[in-house]
């Protein structure tokens, strides 16, 4: 039988791999926050190719009404040119100006898409409290945890690992959108607070039904030593695993990334790591924490060097 | 077989209901049952349109009893302007969100209903404030401008007076209120009276204040009496005589002439009462027609298309209990559509990515009775016995997984709706619905059209039709 569980030490490096990068960058040049969470104003507009101005024309623009921080983003598609310009606050008045002066100086049909202004306030009063619902809800899932496994031996330790691994997938996501911050120009915004939200759901459903096999196993196999029952557990739902993978993710969300609108392809892309990252962490991070639990591993970590 | 046979009539007649909830037939029908049109939701993030969180300003002690008046006013100013659909709620315990659907051009209506519209007869007695001027009064507090003083201790929400003393300096010197905005009985628009003159406001006063306004008029002959809204001179006309009908007008001078949107917004304004409280605009959000429709239909494709081949992958790798599974799949889509109908369920992005998931979900509890069918089987069982057993190995599984969903989604909600997370709510909203109806259908519709198959399938090549 696959022995998952033997190379244990190979999987949390591999996640490492991921994590760490994107933490470096995160300290480094701070969380890629967008106007969402940290307050100012993002402008959307569509301009044909032909009559469309330069980034370095709108900043000017936008310099010309008292805005010195204009960032501008473009993206290019079928002859059209999708602008994202963010900067500190803008008032109405200051929106209008800036969109008549482009619109008279470029492109008459300019269209536009968007137009968001945060205030700093409330923007910290909504991160402070949606982190808050999600460390309540991370406590509740603790506690169901526990009564749904309170048959088997320290019940409480499956909740406790379905939560370390949770972190881990939202660790994945954050660190995936500071990579992305850099690379593309992504920025955490409230969409991707959404596919945080998602992932973590999905993660924790996705614990229990791998537990479960081992909750099911437990009575059966007594006399197996307990790193054996949580492999032969994993191996068994791993068909299942790789199924439900598929069509969630996959499926379903590839699709989304490949034909979805320009604001939902990046929440697409998060979602699509994220979620594979919460059915990876079910079988090479629960799993193995408990096992790793169980045997208190951490005793011979720094006595000697040889891993597993 | 009974047992079964009912549980089949069950899940038809579920299907017809959710199906005229569903399709817009029997429109007539529909509209008896739940007294309105059942049209899908759309939230502002897909329908295009605008939206504006307000907030009291730092330092007033707000509850969320407190903002339902001034929510109420700024629906009946923005309804009266013409603005339709107009939806406005407040947000944990010291926001106001409005929706405006639809909606682009939003800078007027947001200048008429940002403004707390106090309007108040202030007794200035001789010196002369020319409009614009900004004045304390003892009535509330200063509302914005120069003069309002940033550290000023939590302003009283009624009337309560100031305790700044007055100084010489005109401006820094409470005046007395005689009347407010709130004394009068109605409100109109007049036209101009001369060519070259702007429209102007005219209001009749409550008997009540039109005895105390006439009292005042007629002891202060020859002075000046300020008409002031939000704390700003508008104009200061000298009492020329005793007014004691209740009358009057309110109107412009020179530059500011009102127009008739002028004069019909202060009309609007005064009408519907003045705010408690001044209002700050934390937040605004304007999504064009273009990017809403464009995001709602290319989901709608892409959700299409991934189901398709969500549709391919079950057939080919689970076979008959994929179809099942498929079947199963597009009863819980109608069910949960028709719940967003009828609760209804306002749809946004965040709204669509709970439903993802659920979709997810329910597929989930599909796979994991069909892994545990094809081990069965694969031990040997007979059908019967492997649909059986299946269920009964899965069940605990999809009960618990599910059941974390739930309380997750339920603390989300909660959390969501207490501190005005909207994003939050939506999300955790339609995960709660999906997740409740993944559950039933894997309980029920699944595992009914299972055993439907045992009898037909008993005796055929289960390599074949079960994908061993």
């Amino acid at each position: 039988m696959l022995n998952i569980l033997g190379k244990r030490y190979l999987f949390f490096a591999l996640s490492l791999l991921i994590i760490i990068p994107g933490l470096v960058i995160i300290a480094v040049y701070g969380l890629p926050l967008s106007i969402d969470f940290k307050g100012g104003s993002l402008v959307e507009v569509e301009m044909s190719e032909d009559n469309a101005p330069t980034t370095q024309q709108i900043v000017e623009i936008y310099d010309q009404n008292d805005i010195v921080d204009a960032q501008v983003q473009t993206s290019d598609q079928n002859g059209v040119i999708l602008f994202l310009i963010r900067s500190s606050s803008l008032t109405q008045e200051q929106y209008s100006m800036i969109i008549d002066e482009i619109r008279s100086g470029f492109d008459q049909n300019l269209v536009e898409r968007r137009f968001d202004t945060v205030g700093p306030s409330i923007s910290r009063s909504v991160t402070q409290r949606a982190l808050l619902a999600i460390g309540i809800a991370a406590l509740a899932v603790i506690v169901y945890i526990t009564f749904a496994f309170r048959g088997i031996k320290h019940a409480f330790r499956y909740g406790v690992c379905a939560i370390i691994a949770m972190m881990h997938d939202i660790l994945v996501v954050v660190s995936i959108g500071a990579i992305g911050s850099r690379l593309f120009g992504w920025q955490m915004d409230s969409l991707f607070l959404t596919a945080l939200l998602t992932v973590i759901g999905f993660s924790t459903q996705d614990k229990i039904v791998v537990f479960d096999r081992i909750r099911e196993n437990e009575p059966v196999l007594r006399k197996v030593p307990f790193e054996k029952l949580v492999n032969h557990s994993i191996v068994q739902s791993l068909q299942r695993s790789i199924n439900t993978q598929l069509m969630t993710v996959e499926f379903l969300l590839l699709s989304l990334a490949l034909f979805g609108g320009t604001t939902l392809r990046e929440m697409s892309i998060i979602l699509l790591i994220g979620l594979l990252s919460g059915t990876y962490s079910s079988i090479f991070i629960a799993a193995p924490i408990l096992v790793v639990w169980e045997n208190r591993e951490w005793r011979t970590w720094f006595g000697r060097t040889g891993t597993a | 077989m009974r047992n079964r046979s009912l549980r089949l009539f069950l899940i038809l007649l579920i299907l017809i209901v959710v199906v005229i909830i569903d399709f817009p037939v029997l429109t007539n029908l529909k509209k008896s049952i739940f007294g309105r049109q059942l049209n899908p939701n759309l939230g502002l993030d897909l329908r295009g349109g605008m939206q504006v969180v307000m907030q009291a300003p730092e330092g007033y002690q707000i509850t969320q009893e407190t903002l339902e008046a001034p929510s109420t006013i700024l629906e009946n100013r923005s309804n009266a302007l013409g603005v339709s659909e107009v939806v406005f709620q407040v947000a944990g315990d010291n926001y106001i969100v409005g929706e405006f659907p639809g909606l682009e051009n939003i800078g007027e209506v947001i200048d008429v209903i940002k403004q707390t519209g106090m309007l108040e007869f202030v007794d200035v007695g001789n010196d002369f404030l020319p409009p614009g001027t900004i004045i304390q009064t003892d009535f509330g507090q200063p509302v914005s401008g120069e003069s309002a003083d940033d550290e000023a201790e939590p302003a009283p929400l009624d009337l309560g007076q100031s305790d700044i003393a007055p100084q010489e300096d005109p401006v820094a010197k409470v005046y007395h209120t005689v009347i407010t905005g709130g004394d009068l009985a109605s409100v109109s628009v007049l036209p101009p009276q001369a060519p070259g003159e702007g429209y102007s406001v005219q209001f009749t006063l409550t008997s009540e204040a039109a005895q105390i306004f006439g009292d005042h008029t007629r002891n202060n002959v020859g002075k000046l009496l300020a008409i002031v809204l939000d704390k700003e001179i508008i104009s200061t006309p000298v009492i020329s005589q005793a007014i004691t009908t209740g009358e009057g007008a309110i109107s412009g001078q020179g530059e500011s002439a009102y127009s008739f949107d002028d004069a019909n917004n202060l009309r609007v304004t005064l009408f519907y009462g003045s705010l408690p409280v001044a209002l700050e605009i934390a937040e605004s959000r304007v999504v064009g027609p273009t990017l809403g429709q464009e995001s709602l239909q290319k989901s709608l494709i892409a959700g299409a298309i991934g189901f398709a081949i969500v549709t391919l992958f079950m057939l080919i790798y689970y076979r008959a209990p994929g179809f099942v599974a498929i079947l199963s799949i597009l009863i819980f889509g109608l069910i949960t559509f028709a719940l967003y109908l009828a609760i209804p369920v306002t749809l946004t992005l965040p709204g669509i990515a709970g439903f993802l998931l659920s979709v997810g979900s329910a597929l989930d509890a599909n796979i994991l009775q069909f892994e545990r069918l094809k081990e069965e089987l694969r031990n040997g069982r007979t059908l019967v016995q492997a649909v059986d057993l299946g269920w009964r190995r899965a069940w605990p599984s999809i009960r618990d997984s599910n059941l974390a969903t739930i309380i997750t989604s339920g603390i989300l909600f909660w959390f969501g709706s207490t501190f005005g997370a909207t994003i939050v709510k939506g999300f955790a909203l339609t995960l709660a619905l999906g997740v409740a109806i993944s559950v039933f259908t894997a309980l029920f519709v699944t595992r009914t059209f299972l055993s439907l198959l045992v009898t037909p399938l008993e005796k055929s090549d289960k390599e074949f039709w079960f994908g061993i």
